[in-house]
Protein backbone atom coordinates (compact mmCIF):
# COMPACT_ATOMS: atom_id res chain seq x y z
CA UNK A 1 0.00 0.00 0.00
CA UNK A 2 1.43 3.49 -0.86
CA UNK A 3 0.97 6.67 1.07
CA UNK A 4 -1.00 8.88 -0.01
CA UNK A 5 0.63 11.46 -2.62
CA UNK A 6 2.46 14.42 -0.88
CA UNK A 7 0.57 17.76 0.12
CA UNK A 8 1.17 21.16 -1.22
CA UNK A 9 2.90 21.66 2.50
CA UNK A 10 4.75 18.98 1.98
CA UNK A 11 6.19 19.77 -1.73
CA UNK A 12 7.15 23.38 0.28
CA UNK A 13 9.08 21.58 3.15
CA UNK A 14 11.30 19.23 0.52
CA UNK A 15 12.15 22.47 -1.40
CA UNK A 16 13.48 24.18 2.14
CA UNK A 17 15.20 20.87 2.63
CA UNK A 18 17.07 21.33 -0.83
CA UNK A 19 18.10 24.47 -0.01
CA UNK A 20 20.58 23.03 2.21
CA UNK A 21 22.25 20.83 -0.29
CA UNK A 22 26.16 20.80 0.01
CA UNK A 23 25.92 23.14 2.76
CA UNK A 24 27.91 20.57 5.18
CA UNK A 25 28.81 21.26 8.74
CA UNK A 26 27.03 24.47 9.19
CA UNK A 27 24.88 26.28 11.17
CA UNK A 28 21.52 25.93 9.39
CA UNK A 29 19.16 28.58 10.84
CA UNK A 30 15.60 28.45 9.76
CA UNK A 31 13.02 30.78 10.61
CA UNK A 32 9.05 29.36 10.95
CA UNK A 33 7.87 26.06 10.74
CA UNK A 34 8.20 25.26 7.19
CA UNK A 35 11.75 25.92 7.14
CA UNK A 36 12.52 24.17 10.33
CA UNK A 37 11.14 21.16 8.75
CA UNK A 38 12.59 21.54 6.00
CA UNK A 39 16.28 21.94 7.60
CA UNK A 40 15.17 18.87 9.91
CA UNK A 41 14.17 16.88 6.83
CA UNK A 42 18.04 17.98 5.03
CA UNK A 43 19.75 16.37 7.95
CA UNK A 44 17.99 13.19 8.29
CA UNK A 45 18.76 12.93 4.55
CA UNK A 46 21.30 14.39 2.55
CA UNK A 47 22.83 16.71 4.92
CA UNK A 48 23.74 15.01 8.04
CA UNK A 49 26.72 17.13 9.57
CA UNK A 50 24.27 20.65 9.66
CA UNK A 51 23.99 22.12 12.82
CA UNK A 52 20.40 23.10 14.20
CA UNK A 53 18.94 25.08 17.54
CA UNK A 54 16.47 24.71 19.34
CA UNK A 55 15.55 28.34 18.96
CA UNK A 56 16.94 29.36 22.38
CA UNK A 57 20.53 28.66 23.20
CA UNK A 58 20.92 25.83 22.28
CA UNK A 59 22.33 23.27 19.57
CA UNK A 60 19.90 19.99 19.51
CA UNK A 61 21.41 16.80 17.65
CA UNK A 62 19.91 14.64 15.64
CA UNK A 63 18.36 12.56 18.93
CA UNK A 64 16.79 16.25 19.65
CA UNK A 65 19.19 16.59 22.62
CA UNK A 66 21.84 18.99 23.78
CA UNK A 67 25.04 18.86 21.80
CA UNK A 68 26.47 22.83 22.18
CA UNK A 69 25.55 25.73 23.32
CA UNK A 70 24.40 28.88 20.76
CA UNK A 71 23.12 31.92 22.87
CA UNK A 72 22.92 34.78 20.72
CA UNK A 73 26.16 36.20 21.48
CA UNK A 74 27.61 33.10 19.76
CA UNK A 75 25.01 33.16 17.12
CA UNK A 76 26.83 36.74 16.33
CA UNK A 77 30.04 34.93 16.07
CA UNK A 78 28.66 32.18 13.52
CA UNK A 79 27.28 35.15 11.70
CA UNK A 80 30.79 37.34 11.23
CA UNK A 81 32.23 33.24 10.54
CA UNK A 82 30.45 32.97 7.52
CA UNK A 83 29.27 29.19 8.79
CA UNK A 84 25.64 29.87 8.61
CA UNK A 85 22.38 29.24 5.94
CA UNK A 86 19.58 31.60 6.99
CA UNK A 87 16.26 31.07 5.31
CA UNK A 88 13.99 34.40 6.53
CA UNK A 89 10.57 35.23 6.14
CA UNK A 90 9.82 38.65 3.70
CA UNK A 91 7.22 41.01 4.35
CA UNK A 92 8.49 42.40 0.88
CA UNK A 93 10.95 41.11 -1.58
CA UNK A 94 12.14 42.51 -5.35
CA UNK A 95 13.73 41.03 -8.06
CA UNK A 96 17.37 41.71 -6.91
CA UNK A 97 16.81 39.84 -3.75
CA UNK A 98 16.21 43.36 -1.32
CA UNK A 99 14.23 42.04 1.17
CA UNK A 100 12.03 44.27 3.93
CA UNK A 101 11.26 43.35 7.26
CA UNK A 102 11.68 46.69 8.57
CA UNK A 103 8.38 48.57 7.97
CA UNK A 104 5.92 49.76 5.06
CA UNK A 105 6.54 53.64 4.06
CA UNK A 106 8.92 56.06 5.16
CA UNK A 107 11.13 55.39 7.93
CA UNK A 108 10.81 58.31 9.45
CA UNK A 109 7.39 57.44 10.24
CA UNK A 110 6.10 54.70 8.76
CA UNK A 111 2.55 53.68 7.65
CA UNK A 112 3.27 50.56 9.09
CA UNK A 113 6.00 49.30 11.19
CA UNK A 114 7.42 45.94 11.09
CA UNK A 115 9.77 44.10 13.66
CA UNK A 116 13.31 46.28 12.35
CA UNK A 117 15.75 45.32 10.48
CA UNK A 118 17.22 42.62 12.91
CA UNK A 119 19.80 40.68 11.98
CA UNK A 120 19.27 40.79 7.85
CA UNK A 121 22.21 43.41 6.89
CA UNK A 122 24.54 41.20 8.65
CA UNK A 123 23.42 37.58 7.56
CA UNK A 124 23.00 38.94 3.98
CA UNK A 125 26.48 40.68 3.83
CA UNK A 126 27.94 37.31 5.50
CA UNK A 127 26.57 34.03 4.46
CA UNK A 128 24.56 32.52 2.50
CA UNK A 129 20.12 33.62 2.76
CA UNK A 130 17.79 31.87 1.18
CA UNK A 131 13.88 33.62 1.90
CA UNK A 132 10.68 31.46 2.72
CA UNK A 133 7.17 33.11 1.86
CA UNK A 134 3.95 31.28 2.90
CA UNK A 135 1.58 33.46 0.99
CA UNK A 136 3.13 34.80 -2.63
CA UNK A 137 1.68 37.37 -3.73
CA UNK A 138 2.44 40.77 -5.60
CA UNK A 139 2.58 42.31 -2.03
CA UNK A 140 5.22 40.39 -0.83
CA UNK A 141 6.66 40.47 -4.63
CA UNK A 142 6.90 44.19 -5.47
CA UNK A 143 8.90 46.43 -8.06
CA UNK A 144 11.33 48.11 -5.02
CA UNK A 145 10.88 47.42 -1.24
CA UNK A 146 10.37 50.30 0.83
CA UNK A 147 13.18 49.31 3.37
CA UNK A 148 16.20 47.31 2.32
CA UNK A 149 16.97 45.19 5.74
CA UNK A 150 18.49 42.02 3.88
CA UNK A 151 21.20 43.10 0.90
CA UNK A 152 19.95 42.00 -2.58
CA UNK A 153 22.53 41.34 -5.73
CA UNK A 154 22.00 44.38 -7.10
CA UNK A 155 24.22 46.11 -3.94
CA UNK A 156 27.23 44.40 -4.46
CA UNK A 157 27.08 41.37 -1.29
CA UNK A 158 26.86 38.33 -0.58
CA UNK A 159 24.99 35.38 -2.09
CA UNK A 160 21.01 35.24 -1.74
CA UNK A 161 20.37 31.56 -2.81
CA UNK A 162 16.23 31.13 -3.25
CA UNK A 163 13.02 31.42 -2.41
CA UNK A 164 10.48 29.21 -1.63
CA UNK A 165 6.53 29.78 -1.62
CA UNK A 166 3.89 28.05 -1.32
CA UNK A 167 3.44 28.43 -5.32
CA UNK A 168 7.07 28.03 -6.43
CA UNK A 169 10.86 27.61 -5.94
CA UNK A 170 12.85 30.80 -7.57
CA UNK A 171 16.75 31.97 -7.67
CA UNK A 172 18.71 34.56 -8.93
CA UNK A 173 19.57 32.94 -12.20
CA UNK A 174 18.53 35.98 -14.15
CA UNK A 175 20.19 38.30 -15.87
CA UNK A 176 22.40 40.08 -14.01
CA UNK A 177 21.53 38.32 -10.74
CA UNK A 178 17.74 38.88 -10.99
CA UNK A 179 15.24 36.33 -9.78
CA UNK A 180 13.96 33.85 -12.28
CA UNK A 181 11.68 31.21 -11.64
CA UNK A 182 13.48 27.78 -10.91
CA UNK A 183 10.10 25.41 -10.74
CA UNK A 184 6.59 25.51 -10.09
CA UNK A 185 4.92 23.44 -7.67
CA UNK A 186 3.15 20.57 -8.91
CA UNK A 187 -0.38 21.40 -9.90
CA UNK A 188 0.44 25.57 -10.26
CA UNK A 189 0.51 27.24 -13.45
CA UNK A 190 3.55 29.40 -14.65
CA UNK A 191 1.05 32.11 -15.73
CA UNK A 192 -0.68 32.15 -12.16
CA UNK A 193 3.27 32.58 -10.66
CA UNK A 194 3.48 35.31 -12.99
CA UNK A 195 0.28 37.25 -11.72
CA UNK A 196 1.02 36.69 -8.06
CA UNK A 197 4.65 38.63 -8.82
CA UNK A 198 4.86 42.23 -8.83
CA UNK A 199 7.45 42.40 -11.61
CA UNK A 200 8.67 40.77 -14.36
CA UNK A 201 9.89 37.46 -13.82
CA UNK A 202 12.26 34.97 -16.42
CA UNK A 203 10.34 32.02 -16.56
CA UNK A 204 12.61 30.64 -19.49
CA UNK A 205 13.24 26.91 -18.41
CA UNK A 206 11.57 26.42 -15.67
CA UNK A 207 10.24 23.35 -14.27
CA UNK A 208 8.21 21.33 -11.86
CA UNK A 209 9.06 21.51 -8.03
CA UNK A 210 10.41 18.17 -6.90
CA UNK A 211 7.81 15.71 -5.00
CA UNK A 212 9.11 14.45 -2.29
CA UNK A 213 10.58 10.50 -1.86
CA UNK A 214 8.28 8.22 0.02
CA UNK A 215 11.14 7.91 2.26
CA UNK A 216 11.10 12.05 3.03
CA UNK A 217 7.24 12.09 3.54
CA UNK A 218 7.47 8.92 5.85
CA UNK A 219 9.98 10.76 7.94
CA UNK A 220 7.88 14.15 8.08
CA UNK A 221 4.98 12.40 8.57
CA UNK A 222 5.90 9.78 11.24
CA UNK A 223 9.09 11.59 12.99
CA UNK A 224 8.92 15.54 12.48
CA UNK A 225 5.38 16.91 12.27
CA UNK A 226 3.21 13.87 13.18
CA UNK A 227 0.57 16.89 14.10
CA UNK A 228 0.80 17.74 10.45
CA UNK A 229 1.08 21.22 11.64
CA UNK A 230 2.28 22.05 8.42
CA UNK A 231 -0.67 21.70 6.15
CA UNK A 232 -1.87 24.64 8.65
CA UNK A 233 0.55 26.74 7.18
CA UNK A 234 0.29 25.87 3.47
CA UNK A 235 -3.52 24.80 3.14
CA UNK B 1 25.71 53.16 50.77
CA UNK B 2 25.23 51.01 53.68
CA UNK B 3 28.44 49.11 54.96
CA UNK B 4 27.82 45.39 55.04
CA UNK B 5 29.65 43.08 57.86
CA UNK B 6 32.07 42.09 55.66
CA UNK B 7 33.53 45.34 55.31
CA UNK B 8 32.40 45.09 51.48
CA UNK B 9 29.65 47.69 50.30
CA UNK B 10 25.96 46.96 50.55
CA UNK B 11 24.14 48.17 47.29
CA UNK B 12 21.12 47.23 47.78
CA UNK B 13 18.22 49.74 47.01
CA UNK B 14 14.98 49.77 46.01
CA UNK B 15 13.37 49.96 42.31
CA UNK B 16 12.00 53.52 43.06
CA UNK B 17 15.25 54.35 44.46
CA UNK B 18 17.19 53.44 41.21
CA UNK B 19 14.67 55.56 39.65
CA UNK B 20 15.47 58.54 41.81
CA UNK B 21 18.95 58.22 40.11
CA UNK B 22 17.58 58.53 36.71
CA UNK B 23 16.99 61.94 34.73
CA UNK B 24 15.27 63.34 32.17
CA UNK B 25 17.15 62.95 28.21
CA UNK B 26 19.18 60.08 29.84
CA UNK B 27 20.09 57.66 27.16
CA UNK B 28 19.33 54.06 29.31
CA UNK B 29 19.93 50.64 28.07
CA UNK B 30 17.39 47.84 29.00
CA UNK B 31 18.58 44.62 29.28
CA UNK B 32 17.30 40.78 27.70
CA UNK B 33 15.90 40.19 24.45
CA UNK B 34 12.89 40.63 22.87
CA UNK B 35 10.25 39.58 25.73
CA UNK B 36 12.83 37.67 27.64
CA UNK B 37 14.25 38.32 31.17
CA UNK B 38 13.48 41.94 30.97
CA UNK B 39 13.95 44.19 33.77
CA UNK B 40 10.05 44.90 34.01
CA UNK B 41 10.37 45.78 37.65
CA UNK B 42 12.53 48.60 36.67
CA UNK B 43 10.52 49.40 33.71
CA UNK B 44 7.38 49.57 36.20
CA UNK B 45 9.24 51.78 38.35
CA UNK B 46 10.00 53.85 35.93
CA UNK B 47 6.55 54.05 34.00
CA UNK B 48 5.32 55.20 37.96
CA UNK B 49 7.97 58.58 37.47
CA UNK B 50 8.11 61.80 35.80
CA UNK B 51 11.10 60.46 33.19
CA UNK B 52 10.76 61.99 29.76
CA UNK B 53 12.46 62.11 26.70
CA UNK B 54 14.19 59.25 27.33
CA UNK B 55 16.65 57.21 24.56
CA UNK B 56 16.02 54.07 24.87
CA UNK B 57 19.02 51.08 24.09
CA UNK B 58 17.50 47.74 23.89
CA UNK B 59 16.92 44.68 22.25
CA UNK B 60 13.52 45.68 22.19
CA UNK B 61 10.43 43.93 23.99
CA UNK B 62 7.04 44.90 25.93
CA UNK B 63 9.90 47.37 27.67
CA UNK B 64 10.02 49.24 24.57
CA UNK B 65 6.43 49.20 23.70
CA UNK B 66 5.43 50.62 27.78
CA UNK B 67 7.73 53.21 27.77
CA UNK B 68 6.58 54.79 24.30
CA UNK B 69 2.77 54.12 25.40
CA UNK B 70 4.06 56.35 28.98
CA UNK B 71 5.29 58.95 26.19
CA UNK B 72 8.68 59.11 27.94
CA UNK B 73 10.95 58.10 24.94
CA UNK B 74 11.87 60.79 22.46
CA UNK B 75 14.69 57.72 20.93
CA UNK B 76 14.84 53.88 20.29
CA UNK B 77 17.90 52.69 19.45
CA UNK B 78 17.39 49.22 18.23
CA UNK B 79 17.27 46.34 15.35
CA UNK B 80 13.87 45.10 16.14
CA UNK B 81 10.66 45.06 18.79
CA UNK B 82 9.11 42.08 19.00
CA UNK B 83 6.99 39.95 21.97
CA UNK B 84 8.52 36.84 20.14
CA UNK B 85 5.20 34.75 20.43
CA UNK B 86 3.49 38.11 19.15
CA UNK B 87 5.77 39.68 16.03
CA UNK B 88 4.90 42.98 16.85
CA UNK B 89 4.92 45.36 19.78
CA UNK B 90 1.40 47.39 19.32
CA UNK B 91 2.30 50.49 21.62
CA UNK B 92 5.89 50.76 19.66
CA UNK B 93 3.94 50.28 16.52
CA UNK B 94 1.48 53.08 17.21
CA UNK B 95 4.72 55.53 18.38
CA UNK B 96 6.43 55.04 15.28
CA UNK B 97 3.25 55.44 12.90
CA UNK B 98 1.84 58.18 14.41
CA UNK B 99 5.77 59.71 14.70
CA UNK B 100 6.42 59.90 18.27
CA UNK B 101 9.25 58.01 18.34
CA UNK B 102 12.44 58.14 16.43
CA UNK B 103 13.88 55.06 15.74
CA UNK B 104 17.77 54.61 15.43
CA UNK B 105 17.04 51.27 13.66
CA UNK B 106 20.46 48.70 13.34
CA UNK B 107 21.24 45.53 12.47
CA UNK B 108 21.18 43.49 15.84
CA UNK B 109 25.21 42.96 15.61
CA UNK B 110 25.69 46.53 15.05
CA UNK B 111 23.92 47.13 18.37
CA UNK B 112 26.14 44.53 20.24
CA UNK B 113 29.04 46.01 18.48
CA UNK B 114 28.37 49.79 19.53
CA UNK B 115 27.53 48.26 23.53
CA UNK B 116 31.14 46.63 23.19
CA UNK B 117 32.74 49.78 22.03
CA UNK B 118 31.15 51.45 24.67
CA UNK B 119 32.56 49.00 26.91
CA UNK B 120 35.73 49.14 25.93
CA UNK B 121 35.69 52.64 25.46
CA UNK B 122 36.64 52.47 22.28
CA UNK B 123 35.08 55.14 19.61
CA UNK B 124 34.01 52.39 17.38
CA UNK B 125 34.14 48.81 16.91
CA UNK B 126 34.75 47.53 12.53
CA UNK B 127 31.32 45.23 11.35
CA UNK B 128 30.24 43.86 7.84
CA UNK B 129 26.75 44.13 9.31
CA UNK B 130 24.79 47.21 7.57
CA UNK B 131 26.61 47.19 4.83
CA UNK B 132 24.28 47.74 1.82
CA UNK B 133 21.60 48.04 3.36
CA UNK B 134 19.11 51.21 4.56
CA UNK B 135 20.74 51.26 7.84
CA UNK B 136 23.20 52.93 6.12
CA UNK B 137 20.74 55.75 4.61
CA UNK B 138 18.45 56.13 7.71
CA UNK B 139 21.84 56.87 9.84
CA UNK B 140 23.63 59.40 7.99
CA UNK B 141 26.06 59.66 10.92
CA UNK B 142 27.44 56.09 10.13
CA UNK B 143 30.69 56.33 8.61
CA UNK B 144 32.84 53.07 7.32
CA UNK B 145 36.53 52.66 7.68
CA UNK B 146 39.11 50.46 5.12
CA UNK B 147 41.09 48.05 6.72
CA UNK B 148 44.79 49.50 6.78
CA UNK B 149 45.85 45.30 6.16
CA UNK B 150 45.55 43.25 3.28
CA UNK B 151 42.58 44.47 0.72
CA UNK B 152 41.41 47.39 2.46
CA UNK B 153 38.27 45.61 2.86
CA UNK B 154 35.53 48.29 3.77
CA UNK B 155 33.87 47.99 6.99
CA UNK B 156 31.21 49.68 8.73
CA UNK B 157 32.65 51.77 11.79
CA UNK B 158 29.15 51.41 14.58
CA UNK B 159 29.98 53.64 16.68
CA UNK B 160 30.15 53.29 20.61
CA UNK B 161 26.78 53.44 22.37
CA UNK B 162 27.30 54.75 25.75
CA UNK B 163 24.56 54.65 28.04
CA UNK B 164 23.86 56.78 31.09
CA UNK B 165 22.50 53.99 33.45
CA UNK B 166 21.73 49.93 32.25
CA UNK B 167 18.91 48.44 33.62
CA UNK B 168 19.02 44.53 33.99
CA UNK B 169 17.32 41.47 35.58
CA UNK B 170 19.25 38.19 36.70
CA UNK B 171 17.83 35.38 38.65
CA UNK B 172 20.62 35.84 41.47
CA UNK B 173 22.74 38.27 43.17
CA UNK B 174 24.35 39.00 46.38
CA UNK B 175 24.33 42.77 48.07
CA UNK B 176 27.23 44.06 46.62
CA UNK B 177 26.69 43.44 42.75
CA UNK B 178 28.25 39.83 41.77
CA UNK B 179 25.10 38.26 39.78
CA UNK B 180 24.15 35.43 38.20
CA UNK B 181 21.81 33.91 35.37
CA UNK B 182 20.49 30.37 36.06
CA UNK B 183 18.59 30.22 32.36
CA UNK B 184 20.98 29.08 28.96
CA UNK B 185 21.09 32.33 27.29
CA UNK B 186 22.97 35.51 29.28
CA UNK B 187 21.87 37.65 26.20
CA UNK B 188 23.91 40.73 26.45
CA UNK B 189 23.24 42.22 30.13
CA UNK B 190 26.93 42.08 30.83
CA UNK B 191 28.08 44.38 27.84
CA UNK B 192 25.11 47.05 29.00
CA UNK B 193 26.64 47.45 31.90
CA UNK B 194 30.12 47.89 30.56
CA UNK B 195 28.67 50.25 28.57
CA UNK B 196 27.40 52.18 31.23
CA UNK B 197 27.78 55.17 33.48
CA UNK B 198 25.56 53.10 36.50
CA UNK B 199 24.42 50.42 36.40
CA UNK B 200 21.08 48.66 37.99
CA UNK B 201 20.56 44.97 38.30
CA UNK B 202 17.39 43.53 39.83
CA UNK B 203 17.08 39.85 40.56
CA UNK B 204 14.81 37.24 41.92
CA UNK B 205 16.49 36.60 45.09
CA UNK B 206 19.53 38.52 46.68
CA UNK B 207 21.33 35.92 48.46
CA UNK B 208 24.45 35.96 50.31
CA UNK B 209 27.72 35.71 48.37
CA UNK B 210 28.41 31.98 49.55
CA UNK B 211 24.92 31.10 48.63
CA UNK B 212 25.28 32.40 45.65
CA UNK B 213 28.46 30.31 44.95
CA UNK B 214 26.41 27.25 45.98
CA UNK B 215 23.60 28.04 43.20
CA UNK B 216 25.35 29.30 40.43
CA UNK B 217 28.65 27.54 38.88
CA UNK B 218 30.92 30.42 38.56
CA UNK B 219 31.09 30.85 35.01
CA UNK B 220 27.47 31.87 35.42
CA UNK B 221 28.44 35.28 36.99
CA UNK B 222 27.77 36.97 34.06
CA UNK B 223 28.22 40.36 36.64
CA UNK B 224 31.17 41.04 39.33
CA UNK B 225 30.73 43.80 41.37
CA UNK B 226 32.72 46.43 39.54
CA UNK B 227 30.16 46.11 37.04
CA UNK B 228 27.43 47.32 39.15
CA UNK B 229 26.06 50.26 41.43
CA UNK B 230 22.63 48.85 42.66
CA UNK B 231 20.93 45.90 43.68
CA UNK B 232 17.33 45.22 43.88
CA UNK B 233 15.47 42.94 44.87
CA UNK B 234 12.17 41.77 42.96
CA UNK B 235 10.85 38.23 42.85
CA UNK B 236 9.23 38.31 39.79
CA UNK B 237 10.87 40.99 38.26
CA UNK B 238 10.91 40.43 34.77
CA UNK B 239 7.20 39.17 34.23
CA UNK B 240 5.55 38.90 32.22
CA UNK B 241 8.68 38.26 30.61
CA UNK B 242 10.63 34.99 31.06
CA UNK B 243 13.23 34.39 33.67
CA UNK B 244 14.48 30.81 32.61
CA UNK B 245 14.40 28.79 35.04
CA UNK B 246 12.59 30.62 37.55
CA UNK B 247 9.51 31.12 35.16
CA UNK B 248 8.53 31.14 31.74
CA UNK B 249 6.84 34.30 29.79
CA UNK B 250 3.70 34.61 30.76
CA UNK B 251 2.03 34.28 27.68
CA UNK B 252 -1.79 35.20 28.76
CA UNK B 253 -0.75 37.89 30.51
CA UNK B 254 1.33 39.36 27.55
CA UNK B 255 -1.72 38.74 25.06
CA UNK B 256 -3.93 40.56 27.60
CA UNK B 257 -1.04 43.59 27.11
CA UNK B 258 -0.73 42.97 23.36
CA UNK B 259 -4.99 42.87 23.38
CA UNK B 260 -5.33 45.98 25.57
CA UNK B 261 -2.40 47.96 23.74
CA UNK B 262 -4.43 47.40 20.66
CA UNK B 263 -7.29 49.14 22.31
CA UNK B 264 -6.09 52.89 24.06
CA UNK B 265 -9.08 54.01 24.24
CA UNK B 266 -11.15 51.17 25.76
CA UNK B 267 -9.42 48.29 27.99
CA UNK B 268 -5.75 49.89 28.21
CA UNK B 269 -6.24 52.10 31.02
CA UNK B 270 -7.50 49.42 33.45
CA UNK B 271 -5.16 46.99 32.14
CA UNK B 272 -2.07 49.68 32.58
CA UNK B 273 -3.69 50.30 35.96
CA UNK B 274 -3.74 46.65 37.45
CA UNK B 275 -0.21 45.97 35.63
CA UNK B 276 1.19 48.93 37.31
CA UNK B 277 0.46 47.80 40.97
CA UNK B 278 0.81 43.93 40.45
CA UNK B 279 4.49 43.02 42.11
Amino acid sequence: MSAPPATRAEVCVAACAALFAGDGEILASPMGLIPSLGARLARLTGEPDLLLSDGEAHLLGTDGEVEGWLPYRRVFDVVASGRRHVVMGANQLDRHGNQNISCIGPHDRPTRQLLGVRGAPGNTVNHRTSYWVPRHSPRVFVPAVDAVSGVGHDRGFHHVHRVVTNLAVLDFGGPDHTMRLLSTHPGVAVEEVRAQTGFELVVEGAGVTRVPTERELGLLRAELDPQARRDREVP
Amino acid sequence: MREHPTGLRDKRMTADEVVGELDDGMTIGIGGWGSRRKPMSLVKALLRSPAKDLTVVSFGGPDVGLLCAAGMVRRVVCGFVSLDSIPYDPWFQRARQDGLVEAREYDEGMVVAGLRAAGQRLPFLPIRAGLGSDVMRWNPDLRTVRSPYGNAEELVAMPALRLDAALVHLNRADPHGNAAYLGPDPYFDDLFCLAAARRYVSCERIVSTEELRKEAPAQALLLNRMMVDGVVEAPGGARFTSCAPDYGRDEELQKEYAAAAKDPDGAWPAFYERFLEAA
